[in-house]
């Protein structure tokens, strides 16, 4: 019913500038990524793989790496252990104020990402909140230093900030479970629990999957966190990143580096894909 | 199971459900206590409230400046994400052509990709352009990274959307213009309304994208990362607080106007959905 010209009308507009603005870029890291930095700092533009050689064999590169993939994977898990259960609590017990308790989980989305981790900043800090807190109630007498600065409180601020990602994709999967599934299960002798982990669980996993590759994925590349709150021992690969693009000044490394990133990255999305296809597929 | 041991389990449900909410909302609740307290950020309890850092943050004209700066950033998004968005989901819904697979990822990629790689990868765009950093490589950053809202969303709107009326448009010889202006888009109003309001707030609130590409002026995100750098003031707390209330009224009002036209919201469930739907 659309004609030709109609068509071309609403695809070219759009394919030409996301080839422009996203595409294009996307290639112009792949290419810096096999450019050098001469010893006057300027960028050359010799085609080779030392950038990839230097990922691989200097050890603060992929040491920061695993380190950031073990931070997001933490802050994966304990979104999920956070975002399940809320998301089960809501699908199945929050009766008629299940929408009240949606708003709730959504609303924190709308403060700032960058004011919330400023938020936990002044909550741990040596003279924060949380510390002149111990001591009023004389839990500690000195401030405890290790709550900022450290891993910990990286780990923190981002689970505080994708639970509610994680919690979104398994509520909707959890919602559009048919009640008739659940109630079947309990009128052939199924008891809550057995209900739960052969009826819905399973049925939940293309949630799951979803929420946590959201939480692994963004949390691997957060840079403002760990600038944040970090401290030295809490640096991550994108921050290493930031300084190569930034003062170190060396873009090829950064971009051999980022363009890694974006591999691992198209790469976890490809599998959690396949996993949901699988998944879906032996439940038909 | 008995019907005690359920409800126990409930109980412990909505125990959880209680802690989770107080996660949430302990760092927000500090925030705005905080932007009260005289002695400024830190110590408890607090004491000596005031509005005197509200007072100090109207008299900031750099921080006011940012705001304008992100409001005028976040409104040239909308228009290039919608103006891009909408036909992109219209050629997804309707249109074949080859690698459109490929295209719809590429789209939906700087949804679920780290704000770094997008912000970088532009960033070597306009350095081999040679196009100078400033508030306009910002929009053109927010508006390409946000496409992929507004197609999202109009997206799910063409899904519901009953296309006997358009062919009926059609038939009586509305060309295809005319079939857009006066039947397809007035049917995704809701859809577009959404997408724009979820562009403005994203685009706000951006900073990851923006970090890179920041000229000589600064928006409100990265006006608040500056000064977070020498050091914390309530004044952060203040505007912040400010904002929250804003986006509260917003998305108060913008639900009763969905729920008056539609069911449940479900929008940030459909968004996050859809980024994660093959084809």
């Amino acid at each position: 019913m659309f004609s030709r010209a109609y068509r071309t009308a609403v695809t070219l507009p759009p394919l030409i500038w996301v080839t422009v603005f996203l595409l294009v870029p996307y290639l112009s890291m792949l290419c810096y990524s096999f450019w050098s930095v001469s010893a006057s700092q300027t960028i050359v533009h010799s085609w080779n793989f030392d950038n990839y050689r230097q990922l691989v064999t200097i050890p603060v590169y992929w040491q920061t790496l695993l380190r950031s993939m073990w931070i997001a994977a933490r802050v994966t898990l304990f979104s999920l252990l956070l975002g399940y259960p809320l998301a089960y609590f809501l699908s199945f017990h929050a009766g008629t104020r299940k929408d009240l308790y949606y708003q709730l989980v959504i609303i924190p989305l709308w403060v700032s990402y960058l004011v919330r981790a400023y938020a936990w900043k002044t909550i741990l800090g040596s003279d924060g909140v949380l510390n002149a807190l111990l001591q009023y109630v004389h839990l500690t007498q000195h401030p405890l230093d290790f709550l900022l600065y450290s891993p910990f409180a990286v780990v923190l601020t981002l689970t505080h900030i994708y639970t509610p990602f994680t919690f979104l994709p398994i509520y909707a999967s959890l919602e559009h479970i048919p009640q008739n599934l659940v109630e079947a299960s309990h009128d052939l002798g199924a008891s809550t629990f057995q209900t739960f982990w052969r009826v819905i669980f399973p049925l939940s996993v293309p949630g799951v999957l979803a929420g946590a590759t959201f939480a692994f994925v963004l949390s691997l590349g957060d840079f403002l966190a760990p600038l944040l709150l970090g401290g030295p021992s809490g640096i991550m690969i994108s921050n290493i990143v930031v300084s190569l693009f930034g003062a170190a000044y060396n873009w090829p490394l950064g971009a051999a580096i980022s363009l890694s990133m974006l591999v691992l990255v198209v790469g976890l999305l490809f599998v959690s894909e396949r996993l949901e296809k699988r998944n879906g597929a032996s439940h038909e | 199971m008995s019907e005690t041991s359920t409800v126990q389990g409930s109980r412990w449900l909505l125990l959880h459900a209680a802690v989770v909410f107080a996660f949430l909302y302990l760092p927000i609740a500090v925030l705005i206590i905080y932007s009260f307290n005289g002695a400024g950020v830190g110590g408890f309890p607090p004491r000596d409230l005031t509005l005197n850092w509200y007072r100090t943050l109207l008299a900031d004209g750099a921080i006011w400046e940012s705001v304008g700066n992100s409001l005028l950033v976040a409104l040239a998004a909308v228009g290039i994400a919608l103006a891009l968005g909408i036909p992109a989901a219209l050629a997804l819904d309707r249109a074949q052509f080859p690698g459109k697979a490929f295209f719809r990822r590429l789209v939906l990629l700087p949804l679920i990709l780290p704000g770094i790689i997008t912000g970088l990868s532009l960033l070597m765009l306009f350095h081999t352009a040679q196009i100078k950093l400033s508030l306009l490589t910002i929009v053109l950053g927010h508006g390409t990274a946000l496409i992929s809202v507004a197609t999202t969303e109009v997206f799910a709107g063409l899904q519901k959307l009953d296309r006997a009326q358009e062919e009926a448009s059609l038939d009586l010889g509305a060309n295809y213009i005319q079939t857009f202006w006066r039947v397809t888009l007035p049917n995704l109003k809701l859809s577009i309304i959404g997408a724009a309001l979820l562009i403005l707030t994203l685009s706000m609130d951006e900073i990851a994208v923006s970090f890179f590409l920041i000229g000589r002026e600064n928006t409100l995100p990265l006006e608040i990362w500056a000064r977070l750098r020498r050091g914390i003031t309530p004044e952060i707390n203040a505007i912040s607080t400010i904002i929250f209330v804003f986006s509260l009224v917003a998305i108060v009002l913008w639900y009763r106007l969905r729920a008056r036209a539609q069911g449940a919201p479900e929008i940030a469930a459909e968004l996050v959905e859809t980024a994660f739907q093959g084809d």
